[in-house]
């Protein structure tokens, strides 16, 4: 026989039969709610997997270039507002919170509190997509998006200006791979947001909750690494 | 000659109930566009890289054509350039790298595991649509005029100076890419948490590990050519100067990034091949696979090491000798899980009462021209030789021992096999023998004379070529007229089986394996009751005695 799964363990009585057949939100092809919330944890863990891989491959590509060019990169920095990062990381870290306070209010059934903390999520996660809107405006005006707009001139330092743009085109290129997926996640929160008020979510059946939180934590995470990468090492 | 060499398995078609099965239970289009039945999205898959493989087979043929003569007499040098990038393109991204899992993969594995479906239904068809999306860019820029950077879209060529359509290539690739993610996703998932009561991990078939394998390839290798891709994109959008050198950037960590996805994408092509032919292999042989462990653990190695070595593809890009000499050393390495595998197979050969069923045919095939795609590929491993036949038709050969000589070979193999399984039908015997026979002849004669004229010097990717190579060029043309008669036919006598095809009962083959144990074709769940699993990976005596078991119940 199959053993339990750490979700029977945890929960004991979700797999029984009788119970478990009638729940609403059970897939045909899965025996009981307990299959079903590790297959889609386990899902959501591999995409992580995916997308670290995804991001990696960018990270990679940047410490190639800051080594090539570290005096560029340095100068690149300086363009950035750190204080208007730090707003962001703090925002962000924020709405990890709330994000896992949904997730925590859902097990327990408090149908309020999730979707409260879903709408402080989405209202956080859409805070810190409009203040980086914000930047891109500025560097835009400043001449910084690369290619034709590419306008600016250090100075200082004329050798630079290229390696400057080549800063810039990851800058833009990393917080907007990030913001894109800030995005998509306020999408499903939108969606959740729905489900959470019609009272969907309960200790037997939370997986879309945990896994949107897997999701925006890990988003959350690359930005913890970009904050610094793009903004304060100089 | 028919297929009753074997015996049908000694237990009958059950009752009306399995009369119902995944092809007559729902009517209709829409039915089979909306579907979330992973056998009715497998059919899906296998009419759509079909059609691809005709397009791919398209231009290679029209190549042919072209190097029948040393003049470039039939198309300008453009036109060719375009030629050999679309079929490349079209073959890796739209036939070999989705053909074997996404097609018998998506079929068999979830019936192998005795689950209902895969974990994720909707994912799965929403990975069909995808790779639609990702085609319908692949056509368009056929349609339009075609592109012209070769498969690997090497910068700064693609982002600078192409006039043609790379953008909308690698917007394909790109999508294309997530629809294969997102099936390996799948199946990973599904053989973690889906698998039968009593089906443990070395009760799996071997099919199973190789997928499993592949698909932890494909997820992390997939993600890194979608982010390549996407800087490529932006290079080109842009011109700015990522892997430009003429604006700062670095040209050869494109090709490193690159081949960090496309050397394990090999991988992704073949071991698929490997996972039919070790079924196809019990099968034929009645025998449990020697070395059973040795073989499941090869496939995780080859998927480890399969990381390891994607700069030999960069030994005349100006890579350091020392770091040269390190993938050289770690290319040899990936030969020994790949040996140990045919080794087995071998092995399991040995004093086997084997039938020489088509899928059989396949399989000898694969074992005999992967040996020699592997060996070659150790030769270019090396260091010395393959700065003396980099970019010849040396290399064209070795790749195509191992992609066409390997992987379609083992998904006509697989195709033929589960035939029956799939469609309910046999297929005819003897126009498949002879179709193999065609296959392998024809292949040999394509590709063979490719490994001397590039030994002796004649470049890859040239419309016109020095007046000595004709011989070998001529043999290789008419080769490929063989090939593709060998590849048309098999349209021919299963379309014709569909409808009048003598009636497979549960087991055809006698073979062992929870697939073997639901009827042909399968009901939509799979099974009629969830199996449990007592019998060891092949052990056939006592698979046959707990279907007897389940019969008299």
């Amino acid at each position: 026989m199959r053993n339990p799964t750490l979700h029977e363990l945890q929960h004991p009585g979700t797999s029984d039969d009788a119970h478990a057949h009638h729940h609403p939100f059970l897939q045909h092809h899965f025996e009981d709610l307990g299959q079903q919330h590790e297959a889609s944890t386990l899902g959501m863990w591999f995409f992580v997997a995916q997308e670290i891989l995804f991001f990696g491959g960018i990270f990679m590509a940047y410490s190639v270039y800051r080594h090539m060019y570290p005096e560029a990169w340095s100068a690149g920095a300086h363009h950035q507002n750190w204080k208007i990062g730090l707003f962001n990381t703090i925002v962000l870290i924020g709405s990890s919170l709330t994000m896992a306070l949904a997730v925590w209010g859902a097990q327990g059934a408090k149908r309020k509190l999730t979707t409260v903390m879903l709408v402080l999520t989405l209202l956080l996660g859409m805070t810190f997509v409009g203040v980086k809107g914000f930047e891109y405006r500025e560097h835009i005006h400043e001449g910084l998006f690369p290619g034709s707009h590419f306008t600016y001139v250090d100075h200082a330092h004329p050798e630079l200006t290229r390696g400057v743009e080549l800063f810039m085109v990851f800058y833009f290129t990393m917080t907007g791979l990030h913001a894109l997926h800030m995005i998509i996640g306020a999408g499903l929160l939108i969606w959740f947001i729905k489900r959470a008020w019609r009272g969907d979510f309960g200790p037997e059946y939370y997986s879309p909750v945990e896994i949107m939180g897997l999701y925006w934590h890990f988003v959350d995470i690359v930005w913890i690494f970009l904050f610094p990468l793009l903004y304060l090492i100089h | 000659m028919t297929s009753t060499t074997i015996d049908d398995a000694p237990f009958i078609e059950p009752s009306a109930t399995a009369k119902r099965n995944y092809l007559n239970d729902e009517y209709g289009v829409l039915s089979w566009l909306l579907t979330r039945d992973h056998k009715r999205i497998a059919i899906l898959y296998a009419i759509s890289v079909t059609i691809f493989f005709f397009v791919g087979g398209i231009f290679a043929f029209l190549m042919r054509l072209e190097l029948l003569t040393p003049e470039g007499d039939l198309f300008t040098s453009d036109t060719y350039n375009k030629l050999f990038t679309l079929h490349g393109i079209v073959m890796i991204f739209f036939f070999l790298i989705p053909a074997i899992p996404a097609v018998i993969g998506n079929f068999i594995l979830p019936i192998m595991l005795g689950a209902k479906d895969l974990a994720f239904p909707k994912l799965n068809l929403m990975s069909w649509y995808i790779y639609i999306i990702g085609g319908t860019f692949g056509v368009i820029v056929i349609i339009t005029g075609g592109v012209d950077t070769g498969w690997t879209f090497y910068t700064p060529f693609s982002t600078q100076y192409s006039n043609t359509h790379v953008f909308l290539t690698t917007l394909g690739a790109f999508i294309t890419g997530f629809s294969s993610i997102l099936t390996g996703l799948n199946f990973l998932v599904t053989i973690h948490r889906m698998r039968a009561p009593g089906l443990t991990w070395f009760r799996l078939p071997l099919f199973v590990w190789s997928i499993y394998a592949t698909s932890v390839v494909i997820m992390l290798a997939t993600p890194v050519l979608a982010i390549t891709l996407v800087l490529l994109m932006v290079e080109r959008v842009l011109h700015v100067g990522i892997f430009d050198p003429a604006l700062g950037g670095d040209p050869v960590l494109y090709q490193h990034m690159f081949w960090f996805y496309s050397h394990p994408a090999v991988y992704i092509m073949i071991l698929p091949g490997m996972a039919v032919i070790s079924e196809c292999v019990a099968a034929f042989t009645r025998k449990k696979i020697f070395g059973y462990k040795f073989v499941a653990f090869s496939s995780l190695a080859i998927a480890f090491l399969g990381f390891l070595v994607w700069a030999h593809h960069l030994f005349i890009a100006g890579i350091s000798i020392y770091s040269a000499m390190i993938f050289s050393f770690l290319t040899m390495l990936v030969a020994v899980p790949s040996a140990i595998k045919v080794f087995n197979w071998t092995a399991t050969l040995y004093k086997a009462s084997v039938s020489w069923q088509t899928p059989m045919l396949y399989v000898l095939g694969f074992i005999g021209l992967f040996t020699i795609g592997g060996v070659t590929g150790l030769f270019l491993g090396a260091l010395g030789i393959d700065v003396h036949v980099h970019d010849s038709y040396f290399v064209v050969a070795h790749f195509h021992y191992i992609m066409v000589g390997g992987t379609i070979m083992a998904y006509l193999a697989g195709i033929h096999y589960w035939w029956p399984k799939i469609t309910g039908r046999m297929y005819p015997e003897w126009w498949a023998r002879l179709s193999a026979l065609l296959v392998f002849v024809g292949f040999n004669l394509t590709f063979f004379p490719q490994f001397l004229v590039g030994y002796v010097g004649m470049p890859r990717r040239y419309h016109a070529y020095a007046p000595e190579f004709q011989v070998l060029n001529v043999l290789s043309t008419a080769g490929a007229t063989i090939l593709a008669a060998g590849y048309i036919l098999p349209m021919i006598y299963l379309g014709w089986s569909l409808k009048f095809g003598r009636k497979a009962g549960p087991n055809p083959w006698g073979a062992v394996g929870l697939e073997w144990a639901t009827s042909s074709p399968p009901p939509k769940e799979n099974f009629h009751e969830t199996p449990t699993v007592t019998w060891e990976a092949y052990d056939y005596p006592a698979f046959l005695k707990a279907m007897r078991e389940t019969q008299d119940a």
